[in-house]
């Protein structure tokens, strides 16, 4: 017999997503704001932040470098023959340059961020939370936000500007191999072409979206981590689904500023 | 403490120079699981206090309602005459940093050394010089037999070891309170007695108040002024430890005999 409260009983619930969806949003700007005010008051340990920062870069570097320098290679390879062969050769330059500056160099930085810090964060917080750590920090009255969240988030806000910067260069160079190499394109029209695309505002724009990026990245992990549940799998799922969720605000975030920042 | 199992309950005031902490009609249930139920129970100053009780049975809960880790759904839980029940973080943690836990687990920062492990209260709390936390975490180390480690990492250390590091980190800013949680399962009879003598020595040497949470009855006996066994979530039998060995009570005498017979469902 056909009954329709079975059925609709599995469909997702509006109002308890919506909840979540508040309680989410409104534990990672708690955090937020509870981690800036310890930042503020200058009430954490540089020596950690450091020791993050580093880590969290080296972890990083070697996978946003082959990430980015491909990137740089493929769109001057798709552009260099086809506007060489228009009498576009001048543009080569400057839409690997526009493209990644503006745009792939932070988003992609980002995501591979997302992909190498946000889920060595997650999973370290949820192992702590598992071994019951930060119930040990709590009892000594000392705040796991200062003690674990601010050293990652300030390592996260300087680690991805610093990230996007390699990422920029190496991508720009790589497509200027390529449009050497490819297109035989000399070296004067290339970087000349990428003088007169972009300028300086541009890479700064490119670094602050950077900056938000390191945010997104460090709260949402530094959530997720804090909310684990049960064991090695609950450590498993609040990684992935710390990695999927600041990919997912990674995107639109960069949405939001390209709008914001380039109209 | 008070021979009744609920003679705290509704005492007019816990902060009297006897009673350290006070668990007063305390309720506490996830969802529909009941772990405590009208739980009353007072703590004597400068004592060692154990509560013994089966497993599952809310036991490490009452250590983490007094630390304020956790908040019970009814009741009042009295921290030197002050009820931390919906306290805020801030003072909490100015309550917190009076006492030292000690996890079942250890719960040692994996990603710190046994110095930084052990320092850390010290680092966040007090203004000491380098030296001084080294000369007192040197002390901490040395007065649980463990002089040698301080530079080596939690995961080159046995399980007993890594349970007398988590003692060294809870007594190394001399609290006022001390909370053992399962200090001696899952050791070996030998790693028992060296935490039973541990326990005992902490006792003489800083005179805090400890609640001991454990069901390793020889140990129990050697360290306990008090007992008190929780059951079904509440409070049946709390007493001298002398006279709870005595103690009529069916569920207690099943209890400290291990015997599969009685009125304990199994």
């Amino acid at each position: 017999m056909f009954r329709a409260s079975t059925y609709l009983r599995d469909l997702p619930q509006p109002l308890p997503m919506a909840r979540r969806f508040f309680e989410y949003a409104g534990g990672t700007t708690l955090m937020f704001f509870d981690a800036v005010r310890y930042i503020v008051t200058l009430r954490f340990r540089p020596s950690e932040a450091m020791r993050q920062t580093a880590f969290l870069i080296v972890e990083s570097l070697p996978i946003v470098l082959l990430t980015s320098g491909f990137t740089g290679l493929v769109i001057s390879l798709e552009t260099a023959v086809s506007a060489v062969q228009n009498g576009f050769s001048f543009v080569i330059g400057g839409s690997v340059a526009y493209g990644t500056v503006r745009e792939l160099g932070p988003l992609l930085t980002g995501i591979v961020f997302a992909g190498r810090a946000g889920a060595a964060i997650t999973a370290q917080l949820g192992s702590m939370v598992v071994t019951e750590q930060i119930e040990a920090l709590q009892s000594f009255g000392a705040s796991p936000t200062k003690v674990l969240v601010v050293p990652r988030l300030l390592a996260c806000l300087i680690g991805m500007p610093m990230l996007t910067t390699f990422a920029d260069i190496i991508a720009v160079y790589g497509g200027y191999y390529m449009a050497l190499l490819h297109a035989h394109i000399s070296a004067n029209t290339y970087w000349s072409s990428v003088n007169r695309f972009i300028d300086f505002t541009d890479f700064e724009k490119g670094l602050l979206k950077a900056a938000v990026f390191g945010i997104i990245v460090a709260i949402v992990a530094c959530y997720e981590g804090f909310r684990t549940q049960g064991g090695a799998d609950g450590v498993g799922r609040a990684t992935t689904h710390a990695v999927v969720t600041a990919i997912i605000l990674v995107f639109a975030f960069n949405f939001a500023l390209s709008f914001v920042l380039f109209r | 403490m008070k021979t009744s199992p609920t003679a705290g309950a509704g005492s007019a005031d816990a902060a009297t120079a006897d009673v350290a902490v006070s668990l007063q009609h305390v309720n506490l249930s996830y969802g529909p699981k009941i772990v405590l139920s009208d739980c009353s129970l007072d703590f004597a100053r400068g004592k060692v206090t154990t509560v013994i009780g089966l497993s599952g049975a809310g036991k490490s809960t009452i250590l983490r309602l007094v630390n304020g880790l956790r908040q019970p759904t009814h009741g009042r839980v009295v921290v030197n005459g002050v009820d931390i029940v919906g306290m805020n973080e801030r003072p909490l943690n100015e309550i917190r940093k009076k006492m030292g836990f000690a996890f079942q687990a250890s719960a040692l920062f994996d990603s710190l050394s046994v110095f930084d492990n052990v320092s850390f209260p010290l680092y966040e709390h007090t203004k000491f010089s380098r030296e001084e936390i080294r000369k007192r975490v040197d002390e901490a180390l040395h007065s649980i037999g463990l002089s040698d480690v301080a530079d080596r990492m939690p995961a080159e250390l046995s399980g007993g070891m890594q349970k007398r590091v988590g003692f060294a980190r809870a007594i190394v800013n001399e609290p006022e309170i001390i909370l053992f949680d399962e200090p001696t399962t899952g050791l070996d009879p030998i790693m028992t007695n060296v935490i039973t003598d541990t326990i005992k020595g902490i006792q003489t040497r800083l005179r805090p108040t400890s609640i001991v949470v454990m069901h390793d009855m020889p140990s129990v006996y050697a360290i306990s002024d008090n007992i008190a066994m929780l059951f079904e979530g509440t409070i049946i039998e709390a007493a001298p430890a002398t006279e709870f060995r005595r103690s009529k009570n069916p569920i207690v005498q099943q209890f400290l005999e291990g015997s599969e017979v009685g009125p304990i469902p199994l």
